[in-house]
Formats: structure tokens, sequence, C-alpha cells
């Protein structure tokens, strides 16, 4: 896939990084603000898929692309899960069980699991945006191919 | 009420898209649009009148909340949904690849 | 509360995302992978079985305790029916992957169908265990999104026409289903199944009722592909793998469908006549069209898919059989009679038709077609697979000894003892019409032609296939052991009683 103007990839270089913190920001306070997991996971992957579109990629680099997003989709929804399943064996050993000190309401390290289920959220709703959208261009990179 | 009727003309409309057009890609946009009007219609249930964000603010303590939990639901069915429409555009791309067509009336080989 | 029943979620989770991470270093890992979550889910399923023995047990996920009798989490319930449907889910699922291990090798990327294979597993337990509506509608999608995905898996042009329709008229169930739980959200003000039943009251609000009733009827009738809704169910059951047609045949269509027809309208709906009458037209109609559109069939899938709805119509039928005499509130033991022929029917069925599609597989493996009309004199060959073929045949077609006769007995006995003669004689010719269908099947399948035996000639399966259709065999006949009064008692007898008496169901629930 061929990327676009100068002004596209000079504006993207701009801003990329600023919605990629945004992202962040929307998960880490997942817990106060409305938002969370979802919401920064797809803000993130956005900032990945603005790159791609501006700058272009050939074949093999969004093949490879794509394992490592698949990879980090399924360790990130499996960390979730581990956690949930840890509050099967701490406290009053329930799936799912908020095992971790809840501290004050309205701090950022608060909460208990909660922010951490956010991130491990974001982290697999990033990729898994990032690997449904790498499979599609990959799908049309096959089409235009033959 | 009005809201409620313009839920379900537009649930309507999607209906009649995935009934009537013969390209795939537009039953799928029928189909998001019949997601979509749903979803709006959950979203209302949940509406309380003079209701705020579902924050729990510690200097207005007697807040009237709007209902969180449609919220929640129509989350989680937006996600389901884009799942659903990836889904659906991965299995076209792959069918006009194996047909070189997107109209439904040439892609029947399956009857009987 | 139960550890064990988280577990039945968790762990097919895990083992589909460890397949997808790991599966790509390590080879054949993904099917020991899948091996062991399915034979774990299997053992803790029996085990469950045999413990839960009429009580029900709540499990309240993430700890959340009622609030002024309220309960505010999401809730997981075990009782008997549950129980029933999670042995059959993870049997057939343990099976089927048994199976995989020759015949998926013949496809690319086995990791993709491993990890959606336990995520297919994950949401149907996930929807026989959940306890509230939202719960059985996200699992019912994470179900139903990798059946599609698996119904695709050979990407070939029948398989893509086929996911695409079955796609389309799933996502227009789902959103019924999803109207219907807002409906119901909002004039009861909760999600729990039982609560629901508490807050909507003894005498609710007629027109809301019905609407609700009919779209989630549609809805799950939708899933479980009775007549009217059909269209899907033989493109994509004879489309996909064979291992994946005996799961969507054998558990997906009961799991997501009867089963949550059985739940809602016997525990969480005032059972009215006018409904339990159209479910029992609709089963009879079921039964009757998907036999007459069976016979004419020459591909085997097709005719196996057809199949399965006319025996899908049997279970239908005879519930709504069940359900128009509690309604009257009359006969309560032929009710319960009724119900448990149909439960018998649906277990059979899981057994028999899942053993059917596994032969199918076989005689596609070795012969590479689907067409009757090509293939001949089989037994010589491949003599595990005609003779479990035969006996599935048997089965279905209500031949005594094999299970199929004794839940078809049932079935016919409850509704000549209900006073619905009709549907008695229906139920008898359409068991006839199924034999004749079958024997055509075994016919043209495996003996017809004398073929003289070459090097060229087929070979009977692997053994790994031919251990799975044996097993299946096997089950087939044991399994007519549950008309034995003292082994009713243990499995059948506890579910019809939480069917039958919703109170049973409520109020461990509710703490009541």
């Amino acid at each position: 896939m061929k990327g676009m103007t100068l002004i596209v990839k000079k504006t993207t270089q701009l801003i990329a990084g600023i919605v990629f913190l945004y992202g962040i920001y929307i998960i880490v306070h997942g817990h106060l603000t409305p938002g969370g997991g979802f919401a920064g996971g797809v803000i993130v992957a956005g900032s990945f898929i603005l790159l791609i579109l501006a700058y272009g990629s050939d074949f093999m680099h969004l093949t490879r692309e794509e394992t490592g997003s698949t990879i980090t989709e399924n360790l990130g929804i499996l960390l979730a899960l581990m956690i949930a399943l840890a509050g099967m064996i701490t406290g009053i050993k329930v799936f799912f069980f908020n095992w971790l000190p809840h501290g004050t309401v309205g701090e950022l390290v608060s909460a208990g699991v909660i922010p951490l289920y956010n991130i491990f959220v974001g982290m697999e709703v990033a990729a898994s945006i990032l690997t449904i959208f790498l499979a599609l261009l990959i799908f049309k990179e096959e089409v235009t191919k033959w | 009420m009005v809201v409620y009727l313009l839920c379900f003309i537009l649930f309507l409309v999607g209906l009649y898209g995935v009934v009537t057009r013969r390209n795939l890609v537009k039953i799928v946009i029928s189909l998001s649009i019949m997601e979509f009007s749903v979803f709006l219609f959950l979203a209302l249930i949940g509406y309380v009148h003079d209701g705020v964000v579902p924050i729990v603010d510690p200097a207005n303590p007697d807040a009237r909340y709007v209902d969180p939990l449609p919220q929640a639901m129509v989350l989680t069915a937006i996600v389901i949904g884009l799942a659903t429409t990836a889904m659906l555009m991965s299995v076209i791309i792959r069918i006009y690849r194996k047909y070189k067509t997107l109209d439904i009336r040439e892609i029947k080989n399956l009857r009987g | 509360m139960n550890p064990l029943i988280p577990l039945f979620v968790a762990v097919p989770l895990a083992g589909a995302f460890l397949t997808m991470i790991f599966g790509k270093f390590v080879k054949n890992l993904n099917r020991y992978i899948g091996l062991i979550v399915l034979l774990f889910l299997a053992i803790i399923s029996y085990y469950s079985i045999v413990t839960v023995s009429g009580t029900v047990s709540v499990y309240k996920v993430g700890g959340w305790e009622p609030i002024n009798g309220i309960p505010i989490g999401i809730y997981m319930v075990m009782d008997s029916l549950t129980a029933i449907l999670l042995c059959i889910i993870n049997t057939i699922g343990l099976l089927a992957v048994f199976y995989s291990f020759t015949y998926i090798s013949q496809y690319t990327s086995e990791n993709y169908f491993y990890a959606l294979f336990c995520l297919m597993v994950a949401g149907m337990n996930g929807v026989v265990l959940s306890g509230d509506l939202f719960n059985i509608y996200v699992f019912l999608e994470i179900s139903a999104i990798s059946s599609y995905a698996l119904v695709a898996f050979g990407v070939e042009r029948e398989q893509l026409e086929a996911t695409f329709k079955y796609q389309v008229l799933g996502g227009l169930a789902s959103l019924l289903i999803l109207l219907g739980i807002g409906f119901i959200y909002w004039k009861a003000k909760t999600l729990n199944l039982a609560d629901i039943k508490v807050a909507l009251g003894s005498a609710p609000e007629k027109t809301h009722y019905l609407l609700v009733q009919m779209l989630l009827l549609s809805g799950f009738g939708l899933k479980a592909a009775i007549i009217p809704f059909h269209a899907w169910l033989p493109d994509a059951h004879s489309s996909a793998p064979s291992p994946i047609s005996a799961m969507l045949s054998g558990v997906l269509i009961k799991a997501a469908g009867i089963y949550v027809i059985l739940r809602l309208f016997f525990n969480m709906f005032i059972i009215s006549e006018e409904v339990a009458i159209l479910i029992t037209t609709l089963g009879a109609l079921s039964m009757a069209v998907g036999v007459f559109l069976a016979i004419g069939q020459w591909d085997i899938k097709r005719l196996l898919a057809y199949h399965s709805i006319s025996q899908m119509g049997y279970v239908v039928m005879s519930v709504g059989v069940g359900m128009i005499l509690v309604a009257r509130n009359t006969k309560p033991e032929v009710a319960s009679l009724a119900i448990a022929g149909g439960l018998f029917h649906l277990i059979n069925h899981a057994a028999f038709k899942s053993l059917l599609f596994l032969n199918a597989g076989a005689i596609e493996y070795r012969i590479g077609t689907r067409n009757l009309q090509e293939m001949g004199g089989l037994s010589q060959f491949m003599p595990a697979t005609s003779s479990t073929s035969f006996v599935a045949s048997m089965a279905i077609s209500g031949i005594p000894p094999f299970n199929g006769f004794f839940s078809k007995l049932i079935i016919i006995i409850a509704a000549i003892m209900a006073k619905f003669y009709l549907l008695a004689l229906i139920a008898v010719i359409v068991s006839i019409i199924t034999l004749a269908s079958f024997m055509k099947f075994q016919r043209y399948a495996f003996y017809n032609k004398e073929v003289q035996k070459d090097e060229k000639s087929p070979k009977e399966v692997p053994f790994p296939m031919v251990a799975s259709m044996v097993t299946l065999g096997i089950l087939c006949l044991l399994l007519s052991l549950l008309v034995l009064p003292q082994v009713r008692d243990i499995v059948l007898k506890p579910a019809i009683d939480i069917l039958m008496n919703s109170q049973m169901y409520i109020s461990p629930i509710l703490g009541m």
C-alpha cells in the first residue's frame, strides 16, 4: 500500500503521538472518568491506524505486524482472565473478586484491580482493532495483487 | 413517545434494507442501521428526566442519575456489533475474491 | 459457592488464548490444549451432574451480595437442567476435538480452528450457566461469532455463501433478542431471570408481555431453526467441516436455542395457553416440513441437516404439549412425561446426530464427495464407519433397542395421554418417513454396489476418527438406559421438577 502526500505525513507525525498519549490517559483514568479500557483502546489503535494509512506499508510488514498484534491481543485478554482467576484463590475466593486494597475514592491509584482490568482490556481492544484493520488491509492487498 | 417511534422507524428502515438490497455491503449497512436503532432504544430506556452522568460526586450527594445499566449494555452490544460487522466484511472480501461480484443474485450455489 | 461453576467458562477461554499465543511456536500444541481443556470440562461436568441432584447452586460473580434482597451482580446458576446440557456440550465437544486431530490436518491454520472451537464451547457453557438475560445474550454472541468463523473455515465458495446467510440471519436473531431484553428491562428494571419473574408479577400487562414473548421466541427460534426460521440451517450445517457440523447440529442449536426457550418460558414467563399452543404448532410444523424437505436430498450432510430441523421439532412439540398442560393446570404427571420425552430426545439427538455427521465426515475424508449417487459398497472397506452409521440411523429412526426409540415412544405416549391424537399421528408418520430416508442413506452409501476390492479402494479412516465414532455409537446404546426409572430419577427427574415448578428455581437465587 502506498503512503499519502507530504502534508498528511507531516500532520500525522505531529498528532499521532498526542493521540496515543490521549488514549493512554483515557485508559488509566478509566475508573475515575467516563471512558476506560474500550474507549481508550480504540483511540490507541486509532493512532497506529493513522500512521499506517499515512506512511503506507508493504505486504511483508503488514503480515508481521498482524502476528504481533494477534499475540498482544491474546496476551492482554489472558492477563485479564488471570487477574479474574486470581480472585478465586485470594480474599473471599470468588471469580472476578476485587482482591487488591480499594484505596480512597477519586485517587489515581485506587479501586483495587479495576485499573488493571482497564489496562489489559485497553491492550486487548487496541490490539484487536489493529488486527481487524490489518487483516482487512491484507485481504485488500491480496485482491489487488491477483 | 415520539423518540421511541422514531427508533422503531429506524429499525424498519434497516429491515427494509436487509430484505430488498441486492448488494452484500448494503445488506451489512442495513444490518448496522437496525443494530443502532436497537442501541438507541436501549439508551433511551435508561434516560431519566433531569438526570446527570452516573458518576458519584461527593459535592452533590442527592443528584438524580440516569440509569447506567442500559448504557453498559449498549457498550457491550456495540463491541459485539463491531465484531459481527468486521466478521461480515471479511467474509464479503473473501466472497468478492471467489465470485468477482457482490450481487446476491449471482451468488447462489446452495439451494434445495 | 461451588468453585467449579466459573471454571466452565474460564478454562476454555484460557485454552483459546493460550493456543493463539503459543500454538505458532510449538508443533501440535494446539490440539493437545484443546483435548486437555475439553477433557477437564467433560470430567467436571460429569462430577456436576452427579453432585447437583435437584439442588440449585448459585454463584455470585465478583462476590456482589444482594442489597435489600435485590440481586445486583452477575449470577451463574447451576441446576439439573444446566448440568444435563453441560454434559452434552462437553462430551460431544471432547469427541469432536479428538476427531479433528486427523480431520482438520487437511486444512491450514489449525491454530485458529482449536482456538475458535474452545471459544465456542466457552460461549455455550456460558449460555447454559448464566442466570441473567444479558449474559445469555453475550455468551450467545461469543458462541455465534466463533461458529460463523468455523462454518467458513474451508473458505470455499459454498462455505462463504453459507456463512454469509448464517451471519445475516444470526445477526437478525441477536437484534430481536436484544430488543426483547430492552423491553423487559423497561418494565422490570432488572435482568436477573428470577428477579424478572417476581418484578413482572403474577398479572403482567398483557400486550407488553406478549410482545416480549414473541420477540424472544422469534429470536431464539431463529437460533434453534424452528421451521419458519430454518433457512440458514441446511446451508450452514452442511458446509462446515464435519466436526463443526456435529457441534452445530448436535449441540449449538440446543444450547443456544432450545435450552434458552425452555428456561425462559418455564422459569421466567408465566406460561399462557396461546403461547404454548403456538410453540406446539411450530414444533409439529418443523417436524413434518423438515422431514419432507430431507427426503429428496442427495447430499448426505444436507439430508442430515434437514433431519436436525425435524428432530428438533419433536423436542419442541413435546415440550409444548407439556407447556399446554401446565398452562391449563391439569394432569401434571402427563405434563412431566411430555417434558421428560422432550429432554430425553434432546440428549439422544445430540448423540446420534453428531455421530451421523462424523460418519458423513469420514466418508467425505476418504471419498471426497458428499453426493449419495456417487458412492456405494462402502461397507466392505469401512466397517467401523458403516456399522456406527447403521447404529445411528436406527437410533434416529426409532428402532429398538436404540435410544431414539424410547424417547419417541415417550413423546407419542405423552401426546396420546394428553389427548392430542393428531400430534401423536404426525409423530408416528414422521418417524416412518425418517426411517425411509435413512434406509436410502444406508443403501446408497454402504451397500447397493458390488465393488471389487483392490489397492485403489478406500481404506478405513485413521484411529482418532474411528475412536470418536465408536464411542458415540456405544453412547447411542447406553443412553437407552435413561428410560429405566432408577437412572431417570437421578438425571431427568430433577430437571423436570425445576421446569415444572419455577419456585424451585427462584427461591434459591433470591434467597427466599
